[in-house]
């Protein structure tokens, strides 16, 4: 992976730049330590490393103006970081960089139940904003796996989305407003707490930019009421292919499941040994989840078994209580931690058209052979955002490159059937170089000239989401 | 000029040395724009329509009443609930997709599906270099590079020509059930409406008029349906109960009470709580008001002439745009100096010639 070669001439100032920063913020606040800033080397694309010279705490708005505008004069690169959950290598510095941690901004502003909304600074987890609503009967509804530790500054920048988005979307469309601190130091206040823009749709934009357009220090974000209960169904089918044609079925139905998670046969298995979650022994498994009272619950339930068996599942499992739904769920919870048991992995994210899901597993399985890797395959298909799981041996010399290789031409394919790159990771560096796949160069261009505005110097996450190659000019100058 | 391909289009604003004036059907613009007219509607037809993925990409010039045809055949819609505001505005002629798509036009149901840039996954536009630019697509979830999606819905023609938009749809629910009161006044009705909106019944409409009273709307399977209605009705408190017929939904959506009526009609957007505070600073010069989205949408027909400052004066938050009629200062509000210099950048950046729709937005 390229990355820019830092810069001699900021490293040179590191003393100087430093001496200013410490100037803005308590003593514990600026980090520049060689051993201690080794805590920022990586996000959880940990194949990926590089300490920053610097990191900076702030705990105000005030504060991450007073630093980036030190770092704007001083023309040094930042790279904002939230809790360094990234799986796209998003928050991994640069040699020559000033990380800015919001982890210590995690107070709670403001929470309006009669207006459904509750106003956070950026550092606050995922969860943790769900934890301060929930007394009342609310919840934050964007809920990636990692929610326990993610800041809803890292969901911010990556539009993060979750197992529960087919019903209430991912985090742009729960964003109402947010204060962005530019690079030269300005803060701006996007939205709030009505409906829409007055002017053009700025939050949009900001919303996925990856922390190239400005730091987030508050959000606003809209909470809902919490059904009054849920429940999943289990289905097990003969092949991935009759699965994928019932996830259609299901839609064109018109019952709106909160979730549609699929296994193939090897995360199935391996999930299984791992927690024993009861699943039964086939080729793919669908679990649905719908929310409601009871009553309602067994309405959507019906509708959605009855659709099933025209498909012949080889297990139709209902949950019958609270603990067999939590059994249910474990197993595709801790997909990810059962694979990592195994073997190392990489987690890709191509979103597909529905409609190409039988086909582009089947592909993947081929290519699974060529490539001589395998692969599991787990994901959100109410949706299409695939999650394949490629395996390899960090120790065997060539194998990641393999696998990197086996990874580009996935979402090549995604891309190929009129999908993309990554439906909820984020770009980062990882699929930063296959951009070309999905965007001819005008398209690139215009989305350059966004951050020409936002931050002209190209000092913000300078190095991630764009081809070097594109970029070099815009950062060189 | 009304080129019929995209690469017509584009050479039309590549060789453009004057300001160029963006029309879709002509039903909705509002705001003052000069220059040549281009018309989108010779870039027309659904390009592709999925119902299995809920996916439909149709061309910018192509009429609502087409796609939305195409859909009901498939029992689906655009979650959006698309107003035609015709009747408001006093126009005539047939609304285009990317109209709509330009507006951000969005009725009542987006206080639970969101507004037009949330079902919208997908655009293809001309820029003012005259180069097409696609962002976005036609899946779910995508968040490979930029969302220039979202920043070109409601961008109303400033930074490009729109040439085709894809739609996330949603499969029409069985069953509906509307409830309503009458007899509230502004400050009752956003108080019974934020306890609908605070339930868990997944309230898909949330709006009042002086004249026919608050109304609620539950939509989805016809036993959940009768379910969620009944314990609204149990929440909601005596004078509530449950009423036959979807108008209601329409008359709000199109703000069709303040047809052909004389007086400058104001779009104001605001923190649902606040909407009391506005209408009555407001009292003196209202004649009529449709409250949506719980209060955090007012459609005020006020006398013409109203300086805008007044209406913009009496906002906690928020902001208000004059869609129809006179009135001193600008049509769209006035953004905070740092936030308008991002705007002006975007402008100039997407459109260095400044040949689209001068003058609007400004
Ligand atoms: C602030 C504001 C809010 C509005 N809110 C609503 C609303 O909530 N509901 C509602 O129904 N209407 C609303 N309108 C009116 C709105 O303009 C339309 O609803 C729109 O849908 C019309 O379709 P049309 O084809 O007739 O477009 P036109 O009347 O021809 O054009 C509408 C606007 O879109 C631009 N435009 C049209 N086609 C394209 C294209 N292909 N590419 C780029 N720009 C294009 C035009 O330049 C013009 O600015 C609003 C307007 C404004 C200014
Ligand atoms: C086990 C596991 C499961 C996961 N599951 C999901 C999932 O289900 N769905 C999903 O979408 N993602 C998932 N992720 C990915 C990751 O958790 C998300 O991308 C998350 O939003 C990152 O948040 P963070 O706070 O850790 O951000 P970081 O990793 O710290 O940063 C991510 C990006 O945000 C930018 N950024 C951080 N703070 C700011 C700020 N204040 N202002 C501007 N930009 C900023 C960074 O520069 C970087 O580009 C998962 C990750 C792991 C490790």
């Amino acid at each position: 992976m390229d990355m820019p070669v830092p810069d001699a001439a900021i490293l040179a100032r590191k003393g100087r730049i430093v001496a200013r920063l410490r100037a803005l913020l308590p003593a514990d606040a600026v980090i520049d330590d060689a051993a201690e800033v080794r805590v920022y080397e990586c996000d959880a694309l940990s194949a990926y490393r590089c300490p920053p010279m610097a990191a900076v705490l702030p705990r105000t708005t005030a504060e991450v103006s007073a630093v980036l505008r030190v770092c704007w004069e001083e023309g040094v690169p930042v790279v904002p970081r939230g809790s360094g959950t990234s799986l796209a290598g998003g928050a991994l510095p640069t040699a020559d960089c000033v990380i800015l941690g919001v982890a210590r901004m995690n107070a709670v502003l403001e929470a309006d139940y009669q207006n459904r909304f509750v106003r956070v600074q950026s550092g606050r987890t995922n969860l943790s904003v769900t934890g301060a609503v929930e007394a009342e009967g609310f919840f934050y509804a964007p809920d990636p796996s990692s929610q326990l530790a993610c800041a809803i500054a890292g969901n911010i920048a990556m539009n993060s989305g979750g197992a529960h988005c087919l019903k209430y979307g991912v985090t742009t469309n729960n964003l109402l407003g947010v204060t962005l601190v530019q690079m030269d130091g300005t803060v701006l206040e996007i939205g709030g707490p009505w409906a829409d823009a007055g002017g053009l749709d700025v939050l949009g934009v900001v919303c996925g930019s990856e922390g190239q357009l400005g730091v987030v220090t508050e959000a606003t974000l809209r909470i809902l009421p919490k059904p009054e209960g849920a429940r999943p169904v289990l289905i097990g089918f003969a092949s991935n292919e009759v699965a994928g044609a019932c996830v259609a079925d299901i839609i064109k139905a018109g019952v709106l499941p909160v979730a549609i998670e699929f296994m193939d046969r090897m995360l199935i298995r391996v999930c299984e040994d791992f927690a024993q979650a009861g699943y039964p022994d086939c080729e793919a498994l669908l679990i649905i989840e719908v929310e409601g009272s009871d009553a309602e619950i067994d309405e959507q339930l019906a509708l959605i078994t009855a659709i099933a068996a025209r498909h012949d599942p080889v297990a139709v499992i209902e949950a019958e209580d609270e603990a067999q739904a939590r059994r249910i769920w474990l197993g595709r919870k801790s997909a990810f931690s059962a694979i990592g048991k195994i073997s190392d992995y990489m987690c890709l994210d191509g979103t597909i058209p529905v409609s190409s899901l039988p086909h582009v597993l089947r592909r993947i399985g081929e290519m699974s052979v060529e490539f001589g890797l395998a692969v599991g395959n787990v994901f959100h298909a109410g949706d299409g955002n695939m999650h394949p799981l490629i395996l390899y041996d960090a120790n065997k010399p060539g194998d990641l490159e393999t696998c990197e290789r086996f990874g580009a031409e996935v979402l090549k394919l995604c891309v190929e059937v009129g999908g993309c790159l990554t439906g909820e990771h984020g770009v980062g560096i990882e699929k930063r170089d296959l951009m070309g796949v999905q965007f001819a160069p005008e398209d690139i261009e215009a989305q350059l000239r966004v951050k020409d505005v936002f931050d002209p110097k190209w000092l913000l996450n300078p190095a991630k989401v764009f081809p070097l190659a594109v970029t070099s000019d815009r950062r060189a100058a | 000029m009304r080129p019929t391909t995209e690469t017509e289009l584009a050479g039309i604003v590549t060789a453009a040395a004057a300001p160029l004036l963006v029309r879709g059907g002509g039903t909705r613009r509002i705001g003052e724009a000069a220059g040549q007219v281009l018309e989108t509607s010779g870039l027309t037809g659904v390009v592709l329509y999925e119902p299995g993925a809920l996916t439909l990409v149709a061309k910018a010039g192509t009429p609502v009443a087409e796609v939305e045809a195409v859909l009901t055949g498939e029992r689906q819609r655009l979650a959006f609930e698309v107003p035609d505001l015709r009747g408001l505005l006093g126009r005539e002629g047939v609304s285009t997709i990317g109209g709509v798509v330009a507006a951000n036009a969005s009725g009542p149901r987006r206080v639970q599906a969101g507004a037009c840039r949330d079902s919208l996954l997908g655009v293809r536009f001309v820029d003012g270099t005259g180069a097409v630019i696609k962002n976005g697509g036609r899946v779910m979830k995508n968040v490979t590079g930029y969302d220039l999606v979202k920043l070109m819905a409601g961008s109303h023609g400033t930074l490009g020509v729109l040439t085709e938009a894809s739609f996330k749809v949603q499969a029409v629910p069985e069953a509906e059930a509307t409830l309503r009161c009458e007899g509230l006044d502004a400050r009752q009705a956003v108080a019974a409406l934020a306890v609908a909106m605070g339930s868990p019944f997944d309230v898909s409409g949330a709006a009042w008029t002086p004249a026919d009273g608050a109304v609620v709307r539950v939509e989805g399977l016809a036993g959940s349906v009768d379910y969620r209605a009944a314990e609204l009705l149990t929440r909601l408190g005596a004078g509530w109960s449950r009423v036959e017929g979807a108008g209601h939904w329409r008359a709000i959506r199109d703000v069709s009470g303040f047809a052909g009526r004389e007086g400058a009609v104001w779009r104001v957007s605001v923190k649902p709580s606040d909407a009391p505070l506005v209408l009555e600073a407001l009292a003196p010069v209202v004649r009529d008001m449709v409250m949506d989205w719980a209060g955090g949408l007012l459609w005020l027909l006020v006398e013409d002439g109203t300086p805008g400052a007044v209406v913009r004066g009496a906002l906690p938050g928020g902001h208000a745009t004059r869609v129809r009629g006179a009135g001193e200062g600008p049509v769209f509000h006035p953004e905070a100096p740092a936030l308008a210099r991002v705007t002006a950048g975007l402008r100039a950046r997407f459109d260095p010639k400044g040949v689209f729709n001068q003058g609007m937005m400004g």
